[in-house]
Formats: structure tokens, C-alpha cells, sequence
């Protein structure tokens, strides 16, 4: 553990938050929605769900097909699971599906043809990013760099096709980034060595609000929320290898940087105004509720997270190594408390509920972990016995994930 | 609240610019453009549409003709939201117009996968009606299916059976998955294929380099060859005096590995050119794979460049649109190498094809006359 010096965070001078009144979701809000990639505050957290944690067969409530295949998680508004899928030889047919959460019946699905590049990596897909809602729309956006739009019943609002406008905005291994909504605005990163920027788009017209330049290096990581506090409004966290970038979700202004870098695939989380940063093993930071001071707390180079982004509970950060070794560590202090092992290698970012850690692995064997402060135990196992490369969505006592064939319903028996 | 039911915001979003007319409402759609313009329109444009349910689909499917990608995507949308409205009402799609449009080769190929995909729905028979009568099709995604059954097919037969239609299946064949599958057997059989040739790969080239590019500074420097291509030019290099030479490759994906053929100079560039004879002014795709950083030009326009270095190569890597002449067109391509020390970072190569939209090859008139000859890449 160590302490990071202070000179590593930069922040405006001239920046003028006064008047910003911006909060995480104005839109309706659904108890139990997961409205994006890693929930709504982009940190794994499940509140308040009772998911099932003595994994068996008869926790599957409903498994469906799926037309094609996804790193994208699934999301969830009210009564509907919404998903992504990328098709074909050159996977340019792009689907967005909606499923009743109690049936698994497909409500709707619409497909469209990719307007950016599609090659990907052969473990990586067009279909990575997870789509994310503001509670109303649906916000696909896909490795193409293709930004969908549609309402909740699949009527097409808008389509932006990044990948066309800003033509090398694209990875040859293919990119990854999630949106997440702020207000009314989405935000979406479109990083590569070629051509990088992140942008602000309007959720109702499909208009760019701003966009700005990023650092041009491959970036596979997804923005993060960090929730307005007393007298500063919800900011966009955006990280790259330089480091994290807090980003006015109105403006495209940078209110401050951390600049001491960043990996360029797991992303940051925010747990109780703590920005949990994957750089240099494991970086904290605590931004004051004005965005004016920032506060180095520590540095652990042991908790170096692989694929998986971390995340934080029980008062415990959770990081995944390559090896598929969990390690836990004290989130006031940064000491590496103790290790477990898993089976296989990570791709998705596990799921933070009552008490337990939701893992699936690559190979599509499922853990149920329930970390304390002296040791980790798994609690159950399952084997569903499919690639599985993509983040678990929790809603209303149950629990999504998506396979590289299907789509599941976790929940307890009835 | 009913989830389906569209919030009144959204609502009030809507103007109802084109209260009965389907034409007008189409027009509307094939005018949005890039960074959602006019999308309010289009959304309004798309109620209209769906007022009028099944009698306008095979309007909307015509409108892909001519249409951006873009706007097909919306045109898609409102098909399917139509379609799916129609079917769940137990209303039947219009069967006869649409097997007709699926039928017709001039219309755009994705509008008619699109007609054949939701007719397949209530009627899986098509597929073996339509498919195999779709080899040679504009929409790669028919021919693929159809050379898909031929495989399928050959694999069942024996001899010169199964020789037979893995040929026949090869002259439709334009993705490299089939394409390998098919010349492995054809190979098998002791039938050589001329993979090269059926995709299209130049071969021949002239090249000169290397020049400096060190700390990648080389990218945006124009070095002479940009100016003019010069044949008998002789230019200062990064290590001397450099003057164009004629390199080949023999390679059946038309890789030319610098690296390899010359040498790995770091912190270099070299620059590639040849000539390709076109029979008249056309349309094609330049398809070009490679690891490295690149900037292509036709004819002297630059048409594309790229800043990315090692990060995968693939066939078909890129697809250029490009627009060539009648007669000679020269095409000039500069590859970089960077520093980076990683073995997985050390190649130094590229492979570039010439194709239409499906990824069949479009030939230069010299090989295109050799091959008045049917199936001549199989020797």
C-alpha cells in the first residue's frame, strides 16, 4: 500500500459548476431497474434484491435463444430485459431484443446493418458494449461504433452511426465501451490509436451536445457515474491509460483529472463518493462534493484487477487476477486481506447483492462467493456450460446473464 | 403503465407532417442524414407508415434502392415494426409481392434478404426453393447460403460428384471461411485452386524505402512518392539512396510481408505501387488487410489512412469504396513500421484485394480476358 502524491490530480481553475443541476436519472425510475452496464451507478451494486445464492438447476427460471452473439449484459426497465446481439459471417447485422422478465418471452426485436467497421477479435464480437436506458429509450451502441436509439416498444428515435462520421474511430481488435446515461445526455467512448473522443449526445434528438478529444491509445474501458453530492452535479468518470477524466455529462468539460493513468480495460467504480480506480494495481480517490479537492487515500499494486472491473462490498474491494484468483481488500486501508481461488479465466464483471458475489467464468461455471473481512467461501457452484464473456444485470429478486446461445433468468423457486 | 405504449413526451415529439401520404412519408425517411439529422421527421414519417400497415411494406423495401446505409436502417425499422404488428395480428404479410421482390436482382440486396427473412418465418420452405438458384446473387448473404448447401451437398457425394459441386460451389463462394473449406477439398482431390486469383489479390508491385519513421513522425510526412509516383526517381531514404524495385509474392492471400521479402526495418516506411487496368469507370471495394499504419491512393487522391499499428490483420481488414477509370489507374500504398519490441508487433506486411460489394473479384482486363475461361482459377 502507498500513498499517491497529490500532484497527480489536475482541476480547472476556471471550471464553474455554479448553476448545474444535473442528477443521475430525472427520468421515471423503476425500483429494481438495471439501466446499464454495471447498474445505474455503474458499480455492480444490487440494493435491496434477494437473489438466489444456493445455485442449482431449479434457479433457472427461463433460459431463451438468442439470434446471435454478445459480450453485451443484458438490462432491465420495469418488466423488460433488453439485450444486445451481433450476427452474420461478417457480423454486421446488429439486434436489439426485449424479453418479458416473468416469461422470457421476446416482446419485440429490431435488427439493423452496422454503418462501422464490425472486425473484431474472435473471442471479442460487434455486440460488446451493454446497452443502457434513461428509463424511456434504449441506447445501443455496438463495436461499430453504431449508436441506436429506440423507445421501450422498439420505435426507432435515432440512429448516429459513429463509425461512419468519424471513420478511424475503431479497433481492429474491435472496442468495448459502454454508454451510460447522465440526465439527458448519453455518453459513449470511441478510443483507438486512430482516432479517439468521447461524446454527449442528447437522449431525445440524437444530437451531439459535445465531444471532445481523448487520448489516442486503444481503450476498452467504459465510463463511470460519479453521483451528484451537495453542490455538484453527477459527473462523467471517463479513463484511459493517461488516467480518469471527470467530465461535465452537459458540457464535455473537464472538471478535473487524475492523471497518474489508468488499465485500459477494467474500469473505475464509484462506492460512496470513493473512486475506485484501476491504475498502477489499485488506486483510491476521494473528490470533495465540489469537485475542488481531491483526496489521495491509496495504492495497492496487489490488487490489480485482470478483465473484470472491481467492485466493493461488505466494506471489502473484489479484483479478479488473469489466474482467476479473487483477491479481497480492506477499502479504507488498500491491504490486501486475503485471496481465493476461482476456477478459469474472467471475462465478465461480477454482480455485488445481499451480501454475495456473483461470478460466471469463460467457461460458463457460475460461483457464488460470500466475501467477510477474515476469508472468502464459495457458497455454491453451477455449471451452465457455455461461453459466458459478459456482466450479470440484477432486477425485482432475480438475476440476468447472457451466454454466448442464450439469455437467463436466475430467481428463487416459487 | 403499459411499457409499450408510447410516453406522451415522445408523443410530442412527433409532428405529423404526413398525415396520409406513404410516398411523402418515405421521402422524409431518405432524407436523414449524418449526426441525427432529420430524425424528427423520420420519426414522424414512421407513424405515418405504420397507420397504414401491411400495404406499404413493399414501398418501404423499394425505397432501399439508391438509399444510404443510414437511411435502410430506418426504412429496416419501420419494415419490421410493420411486419411484426401485422403477424402478431394474425394478418398475413403479402406473400405473392413479396416473393416477387425477392426474386428481383435489381433491387437492393439487403431489402430483399430482408423481404425472404420474414417470409422464411411462416414459410421455411423458401429456402430450398430460392437459395439454390441464388449463387451468383448480389446479396452476399444468398450467395453464402447457397454455397452453403452446395458444400453440404458435396460432402454427401463422391469422386467427381462431389468435385463438381465443390467447383460449382467455388464460383459463388466469396467468403474465406468457404472458400477454404472448398479449395481444401478441391486440393484433395487433386484439383489445384488459384485462391489469389478468385479473390482478386495484387501480386505484383514496385516498392521503395525505406524511409524514417522513427517515433512514428513518418505517418503525416509526405515523402516524394506522395507528389508523383516516379518510376526511375531515386530518393534519399532512411539509409541511403533508394530507387523503386519490383517485389512479388506468390502467397494465395496476397500478403506481401515486407519483413519477410526485404527486411524488418524499424522505425520505417516504404511505399507500394502498380497499376491496374480497369475495361471501364466503375465502382469497386480496395479490401486491404495489414498490422501496420497505412494511407492509400488512387490515381493520386488519397482515399483512405489509417494510424494504427499491430493491433490484428485480417482479410478484408478495410473495405475503400474508390471510383476507377477506363484504362490505367495507379494505386499507391504506404506501409509503416513502428518500434515496438513485442514479438507479436514485428510484422511488416499487407495484403490488397480489388472486389464489388459482395467480395467477388472485379479482375484487371488483362486477367479478365484469361479468364474467359469458366472456373479458371482451378487448374
Amino acid at each position: 500500500m502507498k500513498y499517491l502524491p497529490s500532484a497527480t490530480i489536475r482541476i480547472p481553475a476556471a471550471l464553474a459548476l455554479a448553476g448545474l443541476a444535473v442528477t443521475a436519472f430525472p427520468s421515471p425510475t423503476h425500483a429494481g431497474d438495471w439501466r446499464q452496464f454495471r447498474g445505474n451507478d455503474a458499480n455492480s451494486i444490487a440494493l435491496g434484491e434477494n437473489l438466489p445464492t444456493e445455485l442449482s438447476g431449479d434457479s433457472i427460471a427461463w433460459k431463451v435463444d438468442l439470434p446471435g452473439r454478445g459480450l453485451s449484459g443484458p438490462i432491465t426497465v420495469g418488466q423488460q430485459i433488453l439485450l444486445t446481439a451481433s450476427s452474420g459471417y461478417s457480423q454486421d447485422r446488429l439486434h436489439i431484443m426485449s424479453f418479458d422478465a416473468e416469461t422470457g418471452e421476446t416482446q419485440w426485436e429490431r435488427q439493423f446493418e452496422a454503418t462501422g467497421r464490425t472486425g473484431c477479435h474472435p473471442k471479442m464480437c460487434v455486440a460488446t458494449p451493454t446497452p443502457a436506458s434513461d428509463g424511456e429509450r434504449v441506447f445501443a451502441f455496438y463495436s461499430s461504433s453504431d449508436l441506436i436509439c429506440t423507445d421501450l416498444a422498439g420505435n426507432l428515435q435515432w440512429y448516429r452511426g459513429l463509425g461512419a462520421e468519424y471513420r478511424n474511430a475503431s479497433n481492429s481488435l474491435g472496442m468495448s465501451s459502454s454508454p451510460i446515461v447522465i440526465g439527458s445526455t448519453v455518453i459513449v467512448q470511441a478510443e483507438s490509436e486512430a482516432e479517439a473522443f468521447a461524446a454527449g449526445v442528447d437522449t431525445v434528438t440524437g444530437e451531439t451536445k459535445w465531444k471532445i478529444d481523448r487520448p489516442r491509445k486503444a481503450n476498452w474501458t467504459s465510463p463511470t457515474i460519479l453521483p451528484a453530492a451537495e453542490g455538484r452535479p453527477a459527473l462523467a468518470l471517463l479513463q484511459s491509460s493517461a488516467g480518469l477524466s471527470a467530465v461535465d455529462p452537459e458540457t464535455g468539460n473537464v472538471v478535473w483529472t487524475f492523471d497518474n493513468g489508468a488499465s485500459t480495460i477494467p474500469s473505475s467504480l464509484v462506492v460512496d463518493g470513493t473512486v475506485v480506480i484501476p491504475s498502477n494495481g489499485l488506486t483510491t480517490i476521494k473528490p470533495s462534493a465540489d469537485g475542488s479537492a481531491i483526496e489521495s487515500v491509496w495504492n495497492a499494486s496487489n490488487l490489480g484487477p485482470s478483465t473484470p472491473s472491481p467492485v466493493v462490498i461488505n466494506g471489502l474491494t473484489i479484483t479478479v487476477n488473469s489466474a482467476g484468483a479473487l483477491s479481497a481488500g480492506d477499502i479504507t486501508t488498500g491491504e490486501r486481506l486475503w485471496q481465493l481461488r476461482l476456477k478459469g479465466k474472467f471475462s465478465g464483471t461480477p454482480l455485488a447483492s445481499n451480501g454475495h458475489l456473483f461470478f460466471f467464468n469463460e467457461a460458463g461455471y457460475a460461483f457464488v462467493v460470500r466475501p467477510e473481512k477474515e476469508k472468502g467461501k464459495i457458497v455454491s457452484e453451477l455449471d451452465l456450460t457455455e461461453t459466458i464473456l459478459a456482466s450479470p444485470a440484477a432486477s425485482d429478486n432475480a438475476f440476468y446473464v447472457r451466454s454466448d446461445g442464450h439469455l437467463w433468468k436466475f430467481s428463487e423457486q416459487r | 403503465m403499459n411499457r409499450f405504449t408510447i410516453p406522451i413526451a415522445m408523443l410530442c415529439l412527433v409532428t405529423p407532417a404526413f398525415a396520409d401520404d406513404a410516398a411523402d412519408a418515405i421521402k422524409a425517411i431518405q432524407s436523414v442524414g449524418e449526426r441525427s439529422k432529420g430524425a424528427t421527421n423520420a420519426r414522424a414519417a414512421v407513424q405515418t407508415l405504420k397507420q397504414h400497415g401491411g400495404k406499404n411494406l413493399l414501398p418501404i423495401l423499394k425505397a432501399f434502392k439508391g438509399s444510404s446505409l443510414l437511411t435502410k436502417n430506418w426504412l429496416r425499422s419501420v419494415f419490421e415494426a410493420i411486419a411484426d404488428a401485422e403477424q402478431k395480428a394474425g394478418r398475413a404479410l403479402p406473400k405473392g409481392d413479396l416473393l416477387t421482390f425477392v426474386k428481383d436482382t435489381s433491387e437492393s440486396p439487403s431489402a430483399r434478404r430482408l423481404a425472404f427473412e420474414w417470409l422464411l418465418q411462416r414459410s421455411p420452405q423458401l429456402e430450398s426453393e430460392l437459395i439454390p438458384g441464388m449463387l451468383l446473387d448480389p446479396s452476399p448473404d444468398f450467395r453464402r447460403d447457397a454455397v452453403r448447401r452446395l458444400i453440404d451437398q458435396a460432402s454427401e457425394a463422391k469422386d467427381d460428384a462431389a468435385t463438381d459441386l465443390y467447383e460449382k460451389a467455388l464460383t459463388g463462394a466469396v467468403h474465406e471461411d468457404q472458400v477454404t473449406t472448398i479449395s481444401k477439398a478441391l486440393k484433395d482431390a487433386g484439383k489445384e485452386v488459384d485462391i489469389s486469383r478468385h479473390f482478386g489479390f495484387l501480386m505484383t508491385w514496385k516498392i521503395i524505402g525505406p524511409f524514417d519513421n522513427k517515433d512514428q513522425k513518418g505517418f503525416p510526412i509526405a515523402y516524394p512518392p506522395e507528389a508523383k509516383v516516379d518510376l526511375s526517381a531515386e530518393y534519399d531514404g532512411q539509409l541511403g539512396k533508394v530507387k523503386w524495385e519490383p517485389i512479388a509474392t506468390d502467397d494465395d492471400y496476397g500478403v506481401l510481408d515486407i519483413g519477410k521479402q526485404i527486411e524488418n526495418y524499424k522505425g520505417s516506411l516504404m511505399y507500394t505501387t502498380t497499376t491496374w487496368q480497369s475495361e471501364k469507370d466503375q465502382a469497386v471495394e480496395i479490401r486491404l488487410g495489414t498490422p501496420n499504419a497505412w494511407k492509400l491512393w488512387v490515381n493520386g487522391a488519397l482515399v483512405f489512412e489509417r494510424e494504427e499499428y499491430h493491433r490484428g490483420t485480417r482479410l478484408d481488414q478495410y473495405k475503400v469504396p474508390v471510383s476507377l477509370k477506363a484504362g490505367s489507374n495507379t494505386i499507391l500504398v504506404k506501409i509503416c513500421q513502428n518500434e515496438q519490441e513485442q514479438s507479436w508487433a514485428q510484422d511488416y506486411k499487407f495484403q490488397l484485394r480489388v472486389c464489388d460489394r459482395t467480395g467477388a473479384a472485379v479482375l484487371p482486363v488483362t486477367q479478365a480476358a484469361a479468364n474467359s475461361t469458366p472456373r479458371k482459377e482451378i487448374r
